[in-house]
Parts: C-alpha cells; structure tokens; sequence
C-alpha cells in the first residue's frame, strides 16, 4: 500500500471515529445529562482537593494562594519522617490497628458461630437485634459514654476497685487508651460485623452435616470440621481487606477520646495531622502527613487485593 | 449467649437508668444500677430547657432533610447512568468514580477546598461535600442491574427516553433498595460531627452532635444549671450527661427495630459486589 493511500485510511478511520462518538452522543445524551451532576460533583468535591494535595510539596501560604506559594519539594516529608513524633504515631497507629484486629476480628465470626447453634429462631432474633443496636449510636454519644463510665466515679472504675486498681479517670492513664478503644470497638461492630458471616454460614450444604452426624461428630467437631471450613472463603478476605486498612485508623474516635496526658499512646496518624493542620494550621506539613498516610493506605490496600485475587479468586475489581 | 446479650445490652440500659436517677442518690451510689434510684425527670427537665439543644435538634432535621434528598438525587442519576451495561464510556465513568472511594486528597485539602468555595460556617458544607457516597451508589447500581432488560426494551418502544424509564419503571420497581438508601445516608447526617466541628463557628448553626460533644465530650454542661447552688450543679451535671444521651440517641433506637431488615439487606447487597 503506497503512503497516500495509508494516510487516507486513517483520516477516514479518525472521521468514522468521530461520526461514531457523534452518534453516541445523540443517541445518548440524556444518558450522559443525567450524569453531569455526578462529574461536577466529583470534580469540585473529590478531585480538586486531590490537586490541592500538592501544597503538601509546597510552603502554602492562604493568603498567597497555591499559584504563589514557593515550592519547596519533599522538604515537608523529610522533616516528617526525622521528626520524634514520626516513631510515635506510626508505632500508635500500628498498635492500635493490630489490637482491634487480633481481638476484634474474631469477635463477630465467634459470635455467629454461637448464633448459628442457637435452635429457638425467635430468641435468635432477639439477640441479633440487641448486638446491632451500638452500630446505630453516634461515635459522639460512644465517646460519651465512654467518658462518663471511665470517669474517677464511673461504674467502669466501680468495678475496678474491686479488683484494687486506684480511682482515677481512666481516659487520663495512658496505658488504659489501647483497651479502652479496642473494647468499645468490639461492643460497637461486633453484632453488625456477624451479618456477612451467617449469609455466608447459610450456604453451607447441609447434607455434610448430615454426613457427619452419621461419622459420629459432635457439635463441637462439627463446628470445627463443616462449619469453619465453609465460611472459610469470607473469612479470608474479610481479614484481607482488614489488612489492607491497617494504617488507616479514622481520626473520630480518637480525637473524641485522647488529651493530652494519652498522646503517648493514643495519638495516630491522622489525629496527628488534624491537629498540626486544623488547630495549628500548619497547612502544607500535615497535608505531607495526610498525603503520606493516603499513599501508604492506597498501597497496602492494592496489595490486598492482589494477594485476596490469588488466594480466593475474589477481588475489589 | 444470654449472658452475652446482657453484657451488649446493659450499658444502654445503666444510662436510662441514670437518666432517671435522682441526681444526690445517683452520686452516693456505686456499682452496678439495676434500676432508676427514686425516679425523677429533673435531668430531662433540665436538658429540654436547654435552648442549644433544640438548636441542634433543628439543625440536624435541616440537613437531615435537604441532604438525604441531594444524596438520593445524586446516587439514583449516577446507579442508572451506569447500569446501562451498553453505554459507551462506562469504564472511564465507573472508575471516575469508584477511585474516590481509595483515594482522597486528605483531611486539609478538603478543608481549604471547602473554604475556597465560600462554604465554611453555612450548614450546606455539612450537605454538599458529602452530596453522594461512591459506595451506597454501588448498592444501588447493583440492584438496578438486576431489574430485566426487556422491561425496558418494551418501554424504549414505546417512545420512552431514559429519564421515564428511571422514573416509571426503574424507581417503582426499587423500593427497598431506595429505603436502604435513605436509611444509611440518614442515619449518617444523623451522626455526622466533625465536619460541623471543623467547619462552623456560630453556636446557632451547630448540629446536634456537635452540642452532644460539647456536653459530653467537653464537659460543659453549665449553661443548663445557671439557676442552680454549685454544690446541686455538681451533682445534676452527671445526671443530666445520662438524660442527654437518652435524648439524642432515642430517635434512631425507636425507628431501628422496624427497619431493621432494610439496614441488613443493604449489607447483604454491598456484600455480594464487594
């Protein structure tokens, strides 16, 4: 084919091209109209703060606006890193993620473990109903009742002097911070957390428990040999995901519950940038921080789904 | 499992207790509370004489009402658009908006985002930041898909454009998925703070939540008690904590049980795709 010819094919390539993006948009419009909100929300709401981020490689000054601020490269994420702070969040951050999963993870497969054997499906109902109520209480009113039950005249420390411990304001004691958050956390999710474990216990074919009960199993080793195995497949990637999430402790709770006196132990990543940004409007080193820890998390959660698609062929997309 | 339920339970029940207590015997007591000591409604006397905490109350019925409406808005346009399998771009689309769900650019930008739209201090930067969630929009995708091409290929036919067929056939036909919906994005406005936190500087405009974290959370329950001897103060303050989050809490515990069955459909739902 000569070179005149070639070029000719591809112009009337790029014109059928072009008529078929128009007759897409004819025949779609509405289709495309109706999602024009969703783009300008996006744009305005998601995307421009993502281009904002930038100031973390900046010394962002509001009244000079981004156009005007100096660059100053990773300046912000140097300092971070070599600050003495950094050790203490990052370590903050990894224990209390790890906690609340090694404690809290198994919480709801137990408990719909449990739920599964009771036979009464009225009472069943009941305590389903009574486990999900926490889930609904505002992280305000948690953090609440937190505070007034850990308070030096709570019924919490009431029922530590029991036991010897001294009165005092338990949210006050630094090496109370971790078990205080990680138990409330077990209360708030653990009754909601059972609803995608007993969907899954649904599915188990019940003819193997049929087939054990004849092999002489008990409930125990039924529960341990047919039940287990079967919501295996969940549990797995329910403890995946969870991985994935590790550095991304939500700011909420935490700040609703430390002071001062618990920094040591209770302050994270983000509780560290709300407070450099928003309180000591340090504007471009905790958006570093902020960028740094979303990074992280973005990463860690893309190797979770890769690891998830090899070992159960199930992935976020 | 009894025992268990209890233990979930008991809390909820030691502040209803409270809340009712007398506020000087509620003090002398220790221990566990099995029951109001000598019953009264002083504390809640007390809360509802507070006037911030019907401000907060009007606050949150405002955004309540005018976002859930926005959010519902939003996401049904967005679920359709892109339940239509055939549309051209519907990757680019999809991932336009599903990337915001892993991705965001942080707790300051968003703020000076905020900010620079002229947002800050009006109740519309608690509603249109959060106009829609990437992740009830999947929910819901996921139910639209499911409702039978020939429906509306018969509706094509009859000279049908795309808003009648979300409008006639699509919405009739998902009402549960639409009260998962409402219900998910409601219950969190209701629960919302720190957006209100960070974003508003009149006490007028503050949400309920954001009065709750004054009270509990900051301690400051003084502005309820001017009329009372400091040694009354004292003690009613306790009380009146308990009386508050009874009063705030309530709404959502009255409405749940019946709703129950939607909440856990959602999850179901949002299950299955993810």
């Amino acid at each position: 084919m000569d070179k005149y010819a070639e070029q000719s094919v591809s112009v009337r390539l790029k014109k059928n091209k072009i008529y078929l993006l128009e007759a897409e948009l004819k025949k779609n419009w509405l289709l495309y109209l109706m999602f024009l909100p969703i783009v300008v929300y996006y744009l305005l709401f998601a995307y421009k703060p993502m281009y904002g981020a930038l100031i973390a490689f900046q010394d962002y000054e509001p009244m000079k606006g981004m156009a005007g601020s100096d660059w100053v490269g990773f300046r912000h994420f140097i300092d971070f890193f070599t600050n003495y702070y950094f050790w203490r969040i990052l370590k903050n951050t990894v224990v209390i993620s790890v906690s609340t999963i090694i404690f809290g993870f198994p919480a709801p497969i137990i408990l719909a473990l449990l739920l599964n054997e009771v036979t009464n499906s009225k009472f069943k109902r009941v305590v389903q109903t009574i486990s999900y109520i926490p889930h609904f209480i505002s992280m305000v009113v948690i953090c609440g009742m937190i505070k007034v039950f850990t308070a030096d005249n709570g019924i919490i420390m009431d029922v530590l002097c029991l036991f010897g411990v001294e009165r005092q304001p338990l949210l006050n004691n630094a090496s109370a911070f971790v078990p205080i958050y990680v138990i409330s956390d077990i209360w708030q999710g653990v009754g909601w957390g059972t609803i995608i474990y007993l969907a899954a216990l649904t599915n188990i074919d019940q003819s193997l428990y049929e087939a054990a009960t004849i092999d002489g199993a008990n409930r125990w080793q039924q529960t341990l040999h047919v039940t287990l195995p079967g919501i295996e497949p969940t549990i797995v990637i329910m403890l995946i995901l969870r991985l994935g999430s590790i550095l991304g402790i939500g700011y909420e709770k935490i700040i609703l519950l430390y002071s001062p006196l618990t920094y040591d132990t209770a302050d994270v990543i983000s509780s560290f940038v709300y407070r450099r940004g928003l309180q000591e409007l340090d504007w471009s080193y905790s958006t570093a921080v902020g960028l740094f820890n979303s990074v992280i998390n973005f990463a860690f959660l893309i190797l979770a789904n890769a690891i998830s698609r090899r070992v159960s062929e199930t992935s976020l997309w | 499992m009894l025992l268990l339920s209890f233990a979930m339970l008991y809390p909820i029940l030691y502040v209803i207790f409270a809340s009712f207590s007398d506020s000087n015997a509620f003090m002398a007591h220790e221990g566990l509370l099995l029951y109001p000591l000598s019953p009264n409604t002083r504390s809640y006397e007390k809360v509802f004489q507070n006037p911030m905490v019907w401000i907060g109350y009007k606050n949150t019925l405002f955004i309540l009402v005018v976002g859930v409406s926005l959010n519902m808005v939003m996401t049904t346009l967005a679920a359709y658009v892109l339940s239509r399998k055939k549309l051209k771009g519907l990757g680019v689309m999809t991932f336009f908006v599903v990337f915001t769900m892993f991705f965001s650019g942080g707790m300051i930008p968003t703020y000076l985002n905020v900010q620079s739209l002229g947002l800050d201090n009006t109740l519309w930067a608690l509603i249109l930041p959060g106009a829609m969630s990437a992740y009830n929009m999947i929910i819901m995708r996921t139910s639209f898909a499911g409702i039978p091409d020939s429906l509306e290929e018969s509706a094509k036919l009859d000279g049908a454009n795309h808003m009648v067929i979300l409008l006639r056939i699509v919405l009739p036909l998902s009402g549960s998925v639409i009260a998962v919906m409402i219900l998910y994005y409601a219950v969190s406005h209701w629960n919302a703070w720190f957006n209100a936190m960070i974003y508003l500087r009149d006490r007028e405009k503050y949400p309920l939540q954001l009065v709750l974290r004054e009270i509990l959370i900051q301690n400051d329950t003084s502005n309820m008690m001017n009329d009372l001897s400091s040694v009354e103060q004292g003690s009613i303050s306790e009380t009146i904590k308990y009386a508050i989050i009874v009063v705030s809490t309530v709404p959502i515990l009255c409405v749940y049980p019946f709703l129950q069955k939607y909440f856990v459909k959602g999850v179901m739902i949002g299950a299955i795709k993810g």
